[in-house]
């Protein structure tokens, strides 16, 4: 139970600090999890990618780090602390765009808060290859995946499945 | 149908369609890409939204935190049918994937410890990267051709990633540094 409030506070405020998506947070989720909550970055990685397999939002991950921590409660608590912030405050702010119109600031803004989150998905990507890049296999299905979204129109989900396949084969028998 | 009749609204859109229609788009998106299924629905199945106006949401939703897909569904419901509207499009499109996420979830907790649990997610974590690091590279589209943004990012990364700072510090550095960088009538 006491772990509630904590949860609350700590992903409402990733909540407003994810600019650019959920990647940005990634790095000081990974961070805030370990202090406040005790949950180690292998664990962390492997939440992260029930996200890349589910349908929908892959932050949906949330959840499950909500109920590792809290059960059920903590689930609901993060559904809560996660989504609702930021949706509350894109509500208001696409009320206020439509007021403000072609204000050149506006561009402006947009132009450079876009580089921020690229940097900060940069971080991102580190975060999760430092967790999840552990031995020459790791590597080389990161770089197939890598070459297959970039150069290939394959859903990702058949290589992120695939992947974990040959991980189960590779890693068990070599 | 009697509310409907008295609105001159010429696309009246009903609570139900909208919970619906988020709903499929959060339960087949597979693999992300969720923003394309949302334009598909928003400006070609249902022409809800003009192509403009999709720009234009799609431009608030990844300047303003939070999830793209989510804030975009926010808008949308919102300017169809207001506040409820916008809740509405969210569960929809959340609802799905929470299930399968926490059913995931309940699995691992009870085989955490299973060694072929465990080389299955490391597997599927290592693509996971690998598709990350792809969906920055492509995000990042113009950013990596300019000095400008490139300096940017990089000095980001390094803030984040190498000095370790934390994100509210980071943005309240990187934030006004850039907008002053890009101040209208400053160039790319």
């Amino acid at each position: 139970m006491s772990h509630l409030p904590s949860l609350f506070l700590t992903f409402s405020l990733l909540s407003l600090l994810a600019v650019g998506g959920g990647t940005a947070v990634l790095p000081e989720m990974q961070t805030l999890l370990s202090q406040n909550f005790g949950i180690s970055h292998t664990q962390f990685i492997h939440i992260y990618s029930f996200g890349q397999i589910a349908p929908g939002p892959n932050m949906l991950m949330v959840l499950v780090i909500g109920f590792q921590v809290a059960g059920s409660l903590g689930a609901a608590v993060v559904l809560f602390s996660f989504f609702l912030p930021s949706s509350v405050l894109c509500l208001y702010a696409g009320r206020l765009w439509e007021r403000f119109g072609e204000s050149p600031w506006r561009r402006s803004v947009q132009d450079a808060l876009e580089p921020i989150s690229i940097g900060l998905m940069a971080s991102g990507v580190y975060a999760v290859a430092k967790a999840s890049i552990v031995s020459p296999i790791t590597l080389i299905l990161a770089l197939i995946t890598l070459f297959l979204i970039l150069k290939t129109k394959i859903n990702p989900v058949f290589v992120i499945l695939g992947s974990g396949l040959v991980g189960l084969i590779a890693l068990k028998f070599l | 149908m009697a509310e409907l009749a008295v609105t001159d609204q010429p696309n009246p859109v009903t609570l139900k369609d909208l919970f619906v229609q988020f709903f499929i788009i959060g339960a087949i998106s597979f693999g992300g890409g969720i923003v394309a299924y949302e334009r598909i629905l928003l400006v070609e199945k249902r022409k809800w939204l003009t192509a403009d106006e999709f720009m234009a949401f799609l431009a608030i939703s990844q300047t303003m935190p939070g999830l793209n897909s989510v804030n975009l569904a926010v808008l949308a419901g919102d300017l169809l049918r207001g506040k409820l509207g916008a809740l509405i499009a969210v569960l929809g499109l959340i609802i799905p994937g929470s299930i399968f996420v926490l059913a995931l979830g309940l699995l691992y907790s009870e085989n955490s410890n299973h060694p072929m649990a465990n080389f299955l997610l490391m597997g599927v974590a290592a693509s996971a990267c690998g598709l990350l690091a792809a969906i920055t590279y492509r995000i990042g589209d113009d950013n990596w051709k300019h000095f400008k943004s490139v300096a940017i990012i990089v000095v980001t990364f390094c803030l984040m990633s190498i000095a370790k700072l934390a994100l509210p510090l980071v943005l309240l550095i990187m934030a006004p540094v850039a907008i002053y960088l890009y101040r209208p009538g400053k160039s790319l």
